[in-house]
């Protein structure tokens, strides 16, 4: 690969053992890639929190936050020091809610270490967005700009509906791309690679942001890592609509960039999302496809008692929680259940002052921030099956935790939620 | 070596470094990271792959590449560190996720075959990978 003078003299320690250590991994991991250079990015979407269990027990037995940076940030043996963040950097979801820790069966000892990776974070300058949707909260890069984000259901809103350029990077590039403000320039960064490779006709037109979900669920899988060209899709999509659908299209497959004609910033014609090329195949998505991936999704559901019902991912925007409070107004959530509710932080604040969290509360209800089930692997004792009105948390969250999942709308969740039982089906 | 047992060579390009050898798991199913695998144990737990249960802990796993959550390489990176890596990695469909996986599992690893890895290995053959030169020889189970 080749590197420019700067990038070299990061490489041979001219800024310090980490920035070493950083460009040290950019270039392992560029030529196995087989990467041809390093483009300069400002804008880094990562994570370095060690609130998991095994994070945790690492910075304990290791020599605390450093430690874990050094391992899990920038592959690096040797523990160093890690200096003030070189780019724009906003920390994604993290493992645990530090403000609902008891209802997640955390103590206070996580709390405090929580609270520890946050001042650690914030003294190297990283945004503490806390939320799988940084573009929910301002984090909104312009079109063509390279950057270095993971989560792939912010990877793919960035592309797709901002266009702007990212791969899905990892844990360990992205903090080698904060110290040294460098990316491998490869796929997504290419204009080349943006172009569309499949075509998919729409004759089902999704209805609600649930039948977005089912829709990026079965592209997601069909089309695996290539990029659909969307047409047919009737009105165009809102913010959780786009949001649903690429969180699920990059669950089942590995989409990180899509077309939707008309509507997304590549795709002003079908011909300039494919950039002049045939599609390498045509699909269609009919009433049969969105059959099929409500019953893939759906593939662990058995029992319709559910102990469980979670919200929010990708994490709720403002007016999902409206709508959430829209359908329990004068209604309380089942003794027997538990219904969690996830934001961003700086939306949950925005909640609080506008009167959204209590009305979630005074239902039985939790509004919660910075994490989801998945991340922390956090449900409620006793949870033997839940709902949720996510195609991604309904694909994850049982098999990472063992339980039986259901997939429906936000009404057929909040109705589960206040009757203990899961009546949604696909209508 | 008994008479029947055959072996294959295929060429292919250094992702990461090194040789090793083990006992081939092989998938054609792309490999989730995050909410796929147990880092503890290197095993495959999503719902509805073809592997589901299969552990990877010391075997040379050939698949199709990554696929899901970008938590893809730091679930690797632990398995590495719990002692459940794959002894090698050998895939076909280059990604980020994969090629960061790859490097942070430091374990060997190859992409771009002369022939195809799905055709000539199968579950249960013994594999012995030189990611230096390039070279896998695969000893085909009698």
């Amino acid at each position: 690969m080749r590197l420019t003078d700067a990038e070299r003299a990061m490489l041979e320690g001219a800024e310090g053992p980490a920035v070493a250590r950083a460009m040290d991994l950019l270039v392992r991991y560029g030529e196995a890639l087989g990467a041809e250079r390093l483009v300069e990015t400002n804008n880094v979407c990562g994570t370095i929190g060690a609130t998991t269990p095994f994070m945790r027990d690492f910075a304990a037995r290791h020599g605390g936050l450093d430690a874990v940076f050094s391992e899990f940030n920038l592959d690096s043996p040797e523990v160093v020091k890690v200096p003030r963040a070189r780019t724009f950097t906003c920390h994604l979801q993290q493992g645990m809610d530090p403000d609902h820790a008891a209802a997640m069966g955390l103590g206070t000892e996580m709390v405090q270490l929580f609270r520890r990776g946050e001042a650690f974070a914030a003294a190297l300058g990283v945004e503490l967005a806390n939320t799988c949707t940084p573009y929910q909260v301002g984090n909104l890069p312009r079109r063509g700009e390279h950057c270095a984000w993971m989560e792939s259901s912010a990877v793919v809103f960035c592309n797709s509906v901002l266009g702007a350029r990212t791969n899905t990077e990892g844990r360990e590039s992205t903090g080698a791309a904060m110290l040294t403000g460098r990316i491998p320039y490869w796929g997504l960064h290419i204009p080349e690679n943006r172009r569309g490779t499949h075509l998919v006709e729409v004759e089902a037109e999704p209805a609600d942001v649930a039948d977005w979900g089912l829709f990026g669920y079965y592209v997601g899988e069909v089309v695996q890592d290539r990029i659909p060209v969307i047409v047919g899709v009737g009105a165009p999509p809102d913010l959780a609509r786009l949001k649903h659908f690429g969180a699920a299209a990059s669950t089942s497959g590995g989409i990180e960039l899509y077309h939707i004609v008309g509507v997304t910033p590549e795709a002003p014609t079908r011909e300039a999302a494919f950039g002049g090329a045939r599609p390498a195949a045509t699909l269609r998505y009919g009433r049969a496809e969105r059959r099929l991936a409500y019953e893939r999704v759906n593939a662990t559901a058995r029992r319709r008692e559910i102990q469980f019902v979670m919200l929010g991912c990708p994490h709720y925007s403002l007016e999902q929680l409206r709508e959430v409070c829209r359908l329990l107004a004068g209604r309380r959530v089942h003794p027997d259940v538990e219904l969690w509710i996830f934001a961003p932080r700086a939306i949950r604040a925005l909640a609080v002052r506008e009167g959204i969290a209590k009305i979630i509360e005074d239902a039985g209800g939790r509004l919660m921030s910075d994490t989801c089930s998945a991340m922390s692997r956090a449900i409620p004792p006793g949870t033997r099956a839940a709902a949720f009105d996510s195609v991604k948390q309904a694909h994850y969250l049982p098999a990472i935790m063992g339980i039986e999942g259901w997939f429906g709308t936000t009404a057929d969740c909040i109705e589960a939620a206040v009757r203990g039982r899961f009546e949604g089906d696909l209508r | 070596m008994n008479e029947r047992a055959t072996t294959i060579l295929l060429r292919g390009r250094k992702v990461v470094g090194g040789r090793a050898e083990g006992e081939a798991l092989v998938t054609r199913e792309r490999i989730s990271g995050w909410g796929g695998i147990d880092p503890r144990t290197g095993t495959i737990i999503e719902t509805r792959h073809e592997l589901r249960g299969c552990s990877f802990a010391g075997r040379v796993l050939v698949f199709p590449g990554a696929k899901g959550s970008s938590g893809w390489s730091n679930q690797f990176h632990l398995a590495r560190l719990s002692g459940a890596a794959p002894a090698a990695m050998l895939f076909t469909e280059m990604s980020t996720k994969v090629a960061l996986g790859a490097v942070v599992t430091r374990a060997p690893a190859m992409t771009d075959f002369d022939q195809d890895p799905f055709a000539l290995i199968a579950t249960g053959d013994w594999v012995r990978v030189d990611a230096d030169r390039g070279v896998v020889e695969v000893i085909k189970r009698a």
